[in-house]
């Protein structure tokens, strides 16, 4: 039986087309832009997720998200190290300030000054350069993609200079590092050196990165550090990498439109999906609905019929799902160079999320037909 | 004149079918008796709306009578439910339909498997058996063509031999010739005759069309939802030319 149900299904060229037309459209749309959604959301905490060095993010309480963290007292940093179980407490400043480049041009960066003895925080994937030189006069390390975006088709190279706040900057390393969200440059400097380049506040690190001692439970010493911050003129949150991460993505979510614009996308991919795939099955059904009607006849009974169709609706869906799944691999593949699309791809909790849909696409697609079938009259033959 | 009921492939006594629509019923059978015997052609005739169709209907089980009793090869085949009653039906009656109903996506040889398929026969012994009959039917050659591309005489005979593969001891048929010009359509009863005719096996033919009256051993004459005459000769039929509408 199930031999004559793929017959019948892939015997009608132009519906079976159809069908897998609709499922693979519903698979492509939906899986390619949930993948862009979520790796854009990622990248939103890029910067928050490549940082190895320390387990515990500490910062002003008040801080939605990374770009948003208040200045923090020295004395801050000092209270953390007192927690038992710190083994290492270094300040961080996150901001983002402008560039002057030497033919003129101006670009916001994003420069992250790392704790002049350690560099915590400090990229660990060179392409040219290196971490040591971090330590000369005015040096900078930017990524790659960053350069691109300050130096526009010119050849990577190490030295070139730039200005920021009016004072030189010198590239000495190029790294790679996961995009921001903003697409913009991250630079890297020494703190000491960031002080130079960022306005002169009376406090500048908003960031203490925190590792404990190996075996803690990062959750155990985050509430040891906030319940000891609650005390202080300002309450401070501390939070693990992860949890840090999560609090920035679930920013971006809450107060941008970016999820109700994929969400639109992504449903109307959903639903155009089932409509083309649901009208051609009730097409390819009621076309066919004589033979049902005489397979009827011919001693086949409801719960046959109905595995039957399922079963047509299972191979058109594995079918469309696989092309659509390929098709989204090739865009992502084929736009992997792409700076803007850089690190995008799909996951496999998404290859299963879009399967068990497609799934869903074509069982309601082909629940709408079966009904026709199971209230079929099989005296209808004779007319 | 009368059968034993050993001999019969089927019998109806007292049949009644009303068809309900809203508040008011139709009695389209109201009280029919007829045997349908074993190594016979049987013809049932009578004029358009008198109720064959609803008739062969009630003998394959597609339908359930109102009232009275269908015996078909000694099961009362109006009592049948559900599973038991279409397997039933898969296994013993063999249709064929004015409308050839061939699946569009299957070549002859397939069409022609399908019920021993629908039976739970391996697919490559359905396809030997089918293969097999369409030899009988004359089609050998087009075994591999689709119904789109044959011609409509030789779609009713890949209908006859999809009847026929899974040995059905009783073969009902509806109008099988009405779509066939005269030569096909007696190339389709005589093929009927000579496959389907068999000490164990009974075929019951409904038909409008006169041309083809001498092809059958009996005639059983409906009007009006009963049985008017059953007649057992040949010579007989002549009489009874068609008197409804074609
Ligand atoms: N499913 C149904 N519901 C309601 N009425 C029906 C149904 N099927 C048949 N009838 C009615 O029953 C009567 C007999 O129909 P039936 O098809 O059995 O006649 P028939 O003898 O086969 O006619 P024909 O020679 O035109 O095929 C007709 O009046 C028809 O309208
Ligand atoms: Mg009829």
């Amino acid at each position: 039986m199930a031999w004559l149900a793929i017959k019948m299904l892939v015997g009608d060229p132009v519906k079976y087309l159809g069908i897998l037309f609709g499922v693979t459209f519903a698979t492509l749309l939906m899986s390619q832009q949930i993948a862009i959604f979520v790796s854009l959301l990622k990248r939103t905490a890029s910067q928050i997720l490549d940082i190895h060095d320390a387990d515990i993010w500490v910062m002003d309480k008040v801080t939605r998200f990374i770009d948003e963290a208040p200045a923090l007292p020295d004395q801050d940093l000092y209270r953390v190290r007192s927690v038992p179980g710190v083994v290492s407490a270094v300040r961080l400043v996150y901001s983002q300030l402008g560039a002057r480049l030497p033919h003129g041009g101006y670009r916001t960066v994003i420069l992250m000054g790392l704790d002049d003895p350690s560099l915590s925080g400090a990229p660990t994937r060179f392409i040219a350069g290196s971490l040591q030189r971090l330590r000369e006069p005015d040096a900078v390390v930017v990524d790659k993609a960053g350069y691109t975006y300050l130096f526009p088709n010119e050849p990577l190279e190490l030295d070139r200079v730039f200005e920021m706040n009016e004072r030189r900057a010198r590239i000495v390393g190029i790294c790679e590092a996961s995009q921001p969200f903003t697409t913009l440059p991250v630079l890297f400097s020494r703190y000491s050196q960031a002080t130079q380049y960022l306005p002169p506040n009376r406090n500048l690190m908003n960031y203490i990165l925190v590792r404990g001692t190996p075996g803690t439970d990062q959750q155990v010493l985050c509430d040891a550090i906030e319940s000891m911050a609650q005390t202080g003129p300002r309450p401070l949150a501390a939070l693990t990498r992860e949890q840090f991460a999560m609090k920035t993505v679930n920013y971006y979510m809450e107060s941008t439109g970016i999820p109700v614009n994929f969400g639109i996308t992504i449903t109307l991919g959903f639903i155009v999906g089932l409509a083309i795939t649901g009208q051609t099955f009730y097409l390819f059904v009621t076309e066919n609905i004589r033979q049902f009607g005489a397979l009827k006849a011919m001693g086949v009974d409801n719960t046959r019929l109905v595995g039957m169709i399922l079963l047509q609706g299972f191979v058109a869906g594995s079918t469309g799902y696989g092309l659509g799944i390929g098709l989204a691999a090739c865009f992502f593949e084929g736009t992997a160079h792409v700076p803007a699309l850089e690190g995008f791809g799909m996951f496999p909790g998404l290859l299963v999320g879009i399967a068990l849909t497609v799934m869903a696409i074509v069982t309601l697609a082909s629940l709408l037909s079966i009904r026709k079938v199971l209230v079929l009259e099989p005296a209808m033959v004779f007319r | 004149m009368s059968h034993s009921s050993v001999d019969l492939a089927a019998r109806c006594r007292g049949l009644v079918k009303d068809f309900v629509s809203g508040a008011t019923a139709q009695r389209v059978l109201d009280g029919v008796d007829c045997d349908i015997p074993f190594s016979a052609m049987t013809l049932l005739v009578g004029p358009s709306g008198c109720g064959k169709t609803t008739l062969v209907s009630l003998l394959a089980g597609l339908l359930d009578p109102t009232a009275g009793e269908v015996m078909v090869l000694g099961t009362d085949i109006g009592r049948l439910r559900g599973k038991s009653k279409v397997q039933f039906r898969g296994r013993n009656i063999g249709f064929v339909f004015q409308q050839y109903n061939l699946l569009p996506a299957l070549t002859a040889r397939e069409n022609a498997a399908v019920p021993m398929i629908i039976n739970g026969a391996p697919r490559r012994r359905a396809l030997e058996k089918s293969t097999e009959l369409l030899e009988r039917v004359g089609l050998a050659t087009k075994a591999d063509a689709l119904p789109k591309n044959l011609s409509g005489g030789q779609q009713q005979r890949v209908a006859i031999a999809r009847a026929l593969v899974h040995d059905p001891r009783l073969l009902l048929c509806d109008e099988p010739t009405a779509a066939l010009d005269a030569a096909s359509g007696r190339t389709v009863m005589d093929l009927l005759r000579a496959v389907a005719v068999g000490p164990d096996r009974a075929v019951l033919i409904v038909t409008h069309d006169s041309r083809i009256y001498d092809r059958g051993d009996r005639m059983i004459v409906m009007a009006d939802g009963k049985v008017t005459a059953t007649l057992e000769e040949k010579s007989m039929f002549a009489g009874h030319e068609q008197t409804g509408a074609t």
